[in-house]
């Protein structure tokens, strides 16, 4: 246990001093501020619509940015392009050791590679909390500031709602990160995992949902794979977006119920962690 | 006789059809420089890294301090650079210090004693991937001196390094040794290993193919003569000293005595009328025990190293 919790330190400050990470941290939030908020409210304010939420009429569109529609819009982007910067930064974060060949240099510093890799997993899952409750601070910021300029309610949402919703952001993206530091111990470089992890996402699972559109039998596989999941889990939350009257984004599905993408999302976080310490504990380092 | 700290038994790494290191037996005592030796592809990388516990063997075993490599008590007790350093490219030297630092329980000033030690204090708030080759060495050895372990795996730690550099780390690794730690070094730098390691073993092919101290791997030391007539002077010493001894090496004589000698050899000759132009002490050099170990790997002949095997 000392160890976990040595090499979780130890992570966390090289985690904390690498700007890769930072980057992709932003790239987050502010992408998560433009197709939440920034989009929609221009939409809002110029009468349009987009393509975000191309039906909705624009009180609907104020109603999503207000404080009190937080939690069902703050994971919105998690199943768009959230799921993606997150698993190129597991995948970076193991990869990348392979290739300065700091896994050789902390392999040999005393602890047992199971721990080593559990201390960056949970260095990984502290950056993946942050993230999601700075994200859910800045959307409620952002959404009080609009509530105040359009002069309508700037009540915070139900704290059983926001925690829900926190804990639905962190399974979603933790199962994202955990999927990449598992293809990053797969590929033991950072180019190829990213890679792979980002046609992963980004194309085969979507060409395999078209496959099943077509092909029933492939539904099978598809209706349990790891952006269903993630999507559902997203998609169960906006469920009562849907009743305000708006649509929800891409990659936010409603093919699962949400206790069973909770249950499916926590399996392949541990089949993630528990393949990467087995990969990892087994192969040479060379 | 001191216990061996590191002790490897029939060790072998086989990938596919290559066998990497084939049946190595080496043992280090505590206390001692012990200098590992090869040419390029040799074996020894290979061998210290099953040594680490960062690959396993095919076959045979490995133990240190009466361990398997890799456990975690002992790599407490054993610092390790193996084939260059590898660290975080974007932390200043100091913080791949202290990251390592807390991967081994130790406090953060840990870092800060071991830059001392390397010379690398002044500059240790820069960035690794701004360091020189020798800078990021010595940070490479400061990792490996991080707790104070008694036993230290160098390979190749003066890579990259300028003579001055060279010289320190010389004097690192003695006073190291002085201070009780053991080391395990490769080396290509045979005068290196000449000078400050106890014993040494010559790895090729991935077969131990000599173990000895550096002393008795260079041999007695002997006496060169230069006569005329030769042949007259080989009959005269053959007289005096055993035909056993006298050799014929080009146009020279080496006699196989203790130069202790010399005066008399000198006397003998002169009396015979037999002109001395040359008479000397000859020692070999480790480089040359070295090449004459592993000149035939290159000849591609196999077969006169293993009458010289050791172990």
């Amino acid at each position: 246990m000392n160890a976990v919790i040595a090499s979780t330190r130890a992570e966390l400050l090289r985690l904390r001093k690498w700007p890769s990470m930072w980057v992709l941290l932003a790239a987050w939030i502010v992408l998560n501020l433009v197709f939440v908020y920034l989009f929609n409210y221009i939409t809002f304010a110029t009468g349009g619509t987009t393509d975000m939420a191309s039906s909705a009429p624009p009180d609907v569109l104020l109603a999503q940015m207000l404080p009190s529609a937080v939690p069902q819009v703050f994971t919105q982007g998690m199943a768009m392009f959230g799921g993606a910067l997150m698993l190129i930064l597991g995948a970076l974060t193991i990869g990348s050791g392979y290739g300065w060949g700091t896994w050789k240099t902390v392999f040999t510093q005393g602890p047992p590679r199971s721990a080593a890799l559990t201390g960056t997993l949970l260095a990984l899952l502290i950056v993946v909390i942050g993230l999601v409750l700075t994200v859910a601070a800045v959307d409620l910021g952002v959404a009080s500031v609009i509530a105040v300029v359009e002069s309508e309610s700037a009540s915070l949402p139900a704290a059983d709602a926001m925690l829900k919703a926190l804990a639905s952001g962190v399974l979603i993206l933790g199962m994202w990160t955990a999927a990449g530091v598992l293809v990053g111990a797969l590929a033991r470089g950072p180019a190829l995992s990213v890679g792979l992890g980002l046609v992963w996402v980004l194309v085969v699972e979507n060409l395999l949902r078209g496959v099943a559109a077509v092909l029933d039998p492939v539904s099978v596989v598809t209706d349990f794979l790891p952006g269903t999941a993630a999507g559902s889990l997203a998609g169960s939350l906006a469920g009562s977006l849907r009743d305000f009257g708006g649509d929800t984004t891409p990659g936010v599905l409603n093919i699962l119920d949400g206790g069973t993408s909770v249950v499916l999302l926590a399996g392949y976080v541990a089949a993630s962690a528990l393949g990467t310490v087995w990969l990892v504990r087994r192969r040479d380092v060379n | 006789m001191t216990s061996g700290i590191v002790v490897t038994d029939k060790l072998t790494k086989r990938y596919g059809e290559h066998t990497a290191v084939d049946a190595v037996s080496l043992t280090v005592r505590a206390g001692e420089v012990y200098g590992f030796l090869g040419p390029n592809g040799a074996g020894k990388t290979t061998t210290l890294r099953m040594l680490t516990g960062l690959v396993r063997p095919t076959s045979g075993s490995a133990t240190l301090f009466g361990r398997s490599p890799g456990n975690s008590a002992v790599a407490a007790r054993t610092g390790v650079l193996i084939e260059g350093p590898g660290f975080f490219p974007y932390l200043s030297g100091r913080d791949n210090l202290r990251v390592l630092s807390r991967y081994r329980r130790l406090p953060d000033d840990a870092a800060e004693a071991a830059l001392h030690r390397v010379g690398l204090r002044e500059r240790g708030h820069d960035r690794f991937r701004t360091y020189s080759l020798g800078m990021k060495q010595r940070l490479g050895v400061a990792a490996a001196l991080l707790g104070e372990p008694d036993l230290l795996i160098l390979d190749e730690p003066t890579n990259g390094l300028d003579p001055a550099g060279m010289a320190e780390m010389r004097e690192l690794i003695v006073e190291l040794a002085h201070s009780g730690h053991s080391v395990l070094l490769s080396s290509h730098m045979l005068s290196e290993v000449q000078e400050i390691c106890d014993r040494v073993g010559v790895i090729s092919r991935g077969e131990l193919i000599a173990q000895s101290t550096v002393a008795e791997l260079r041999g007695d030391t002997s006496l060169l003569v230069r006569a005329d007539p030769r042949e007259r002077a080989a009959a005269v010493l053959a007289e005096l000293l055993g035909h056993d001894v006298v050799d014929t090496v080009g146009d020279a004589l080496t006699l196989a005595v203790s130069p202790d000698l010399a005066p008399k050899v000198a006397r003998v000759l002169v009396d015979a009328g037999i002109d001395v132009h040359e008479l000397a002490r000859r020692e070999r050099s480790l480089e040359d025990v070295f090449f004459d170990l592993t000149s035939d790997v290159t000849a591609g002949d196999h077969t006169s190293n293993d009458a010289r095997r050791v172990s």
